[in-house]
């Protein structure tokens, strides 16, 4: 769990690690809007030349790379063979070609923001929506409680886990999950109480 | 539900914030933590859909859906906690961004009639409760699903249907198990469902 935190930022100095959050975002998807939009099997081979480029400009590391795209390669092969056989071989290789630049663009943008200052674009993006309520201070706040409740009910999981294998019931779905999940609840009330006895959250 | 028109005099108190960040916590825990099968038929079980279902039907509409919204900006800020250990902004742009964007508007929904009738006729929480989330799963989850599938894999959107069938079927037991687990937790935590 150490490197939970990290995620699969790498840090740089490249324009893009440069780049703030936020406008970089808003590339992101432009990008990824194109790579459905623009039509053709050569721009979509391209748009996936471009991620590639990327990818190796700011120096992704091939091992945690190939591991992120894998869950996609299932769908890679389905889809290939279904479009080769409905719409023929330009629609397949738009589709699987525009998938992967997709893909690759956003873990180029994952390699390459912490998530910090990811928090951070999110906290002023919420800005304008002040007057529907929202409140960006109370939802970075939030943000950091989860990352400091994963820990705790990564181990509930466990220990709850453990509890019911003792008693042979590891099969039993609710052997397993009320215990994990009263003792999530009771964990949220504990927080609360300790956040209200410092005065944090209540303005 | 008359505080839900009135945005800003219902806002969330300390104990709800603690709430809602804990519950993006526990969907997080569910989504990463390694498959397993519980019901010994060998399908692979994450508990993702799972915990978001429970979310809703333990914390209501408001609460439920900030919580799992709350985790998919966790998730999309590139903390590793959607399903796979993944994490960042690729999970909205593969084939699968579809069914993200449906999570938060299911946990809503589900969490309304939780809510409604854990306070009107508790007896009946469970079924209730797991006839609505299956009718969301493939209502909401299993719509915005395929028309993001068929968006990006440029399919109809039958055969990304039929791409997601399977799923369905789990998901739906995962929210019959969620309406048990919540019922359990309603009678542990009754002040959950108090009006305020």
């Amino acid at each position: 769990m150490s490197n939970l935190l990290v995620g699969a930022y790498r840090p740089g100095t490249t324009l893009l690690h440069r780049l703030p959050a936020g406008p970089k975002l808003g590339l992101l998807a432009v990008f990824g809007v194109a790579t459905v939009a623009v039509p053709g099997a050569w721009p979509a081979v391209g748009l996936l030349g471009v991620a590639i480029a990327l990818a190796l400009w700011v120096r992704m590391p091939l091992r945690s790379t190939v591991r992120a795209l894998r869950p996609l390669l299932l769908v890679v092969v389905v889809v290939t063979a279904f479009q080769v056989w409905q719409q023929g071989w330009p629609t397949a290789i738009h589709v699987v070609a525009g998938l992967l630049a997709s893909v690759l663009a956003a873990l180029v943008f994952t390699a390459t923001t912490a998530i910090d200052a990811m928090l951070d674009a999110i906290t002023t993006g919420l800005g304008p929506f002040r007057r529907f309520g929202v409140n960006p201070e109370r939802f970075a706040l939030a943000f950091s409680l989860v990352l400091r409740a994963i820990p705790g009910i990564l181990e509930i999981a466990q220990e709850t886990r453990a509890a019911a294998k003792a008693r042979g019931l590891e099969r039993s779905p609710r052997a397993l999950l009320v215990p994990m999940a009263i003792r999530t609840v009771a964990q949220a009330y504990e927080t609360g109480a300790a956040l209200h006895a410092r005065g944090i959250g209540d303005d | 539900m008359t505080t839900t028109s009135a945005p800003r005099r219902s806002r969330l108190n300390t104990t709800d914030l603690a709430l809602v960040a804990t519950f993006a916590a526990f969907i997080a825990v569910c989504a990463i933590l390694p498959a397993f099968s519980v019901t010994g038929v060998g399908v692979p079980f994450t508990l993702q859909m799972f915990a978001i279902f429970l979310a809703a039907a333990v914390l209501g509409a408001r609460r439920g859906a900030l919580a799992v919204l709350l985790y998919l900006a966790v998730g999309t800020a590139g903390v590793p906690v959607f399903s796979g250990g993944h994490g960042g902004p690729a999970t909205w742009t593969g084939a699968t961004g579809g069914y993200l964007l449906a999570f938060p508007i299911a946990a809503f929904l589900v969490g309304l009639v939780a809510t409604r009738v854990a306070r009107t006729n508790p007896a009946a929480f469970t079924v209730v409760v797991s006839v609505a989330a299956a009718i969301v799963t493939v209502a909401v989850v299993g719509v915005l699903g395929a028309i993001g599938m068929s968006i990006k894999l440029d399919v109809s959107i039958g055969a990304a249907w039929g791409y997601a069938t399977p799923f369905f079927v789990a998901d739906i037991f995962k929210g019959v198990i969620a309406a048990i687990v919540a019922a359990a937790v309603h009678r542990a935590f009754p002040q959950l469902t108090a009006k305020r």
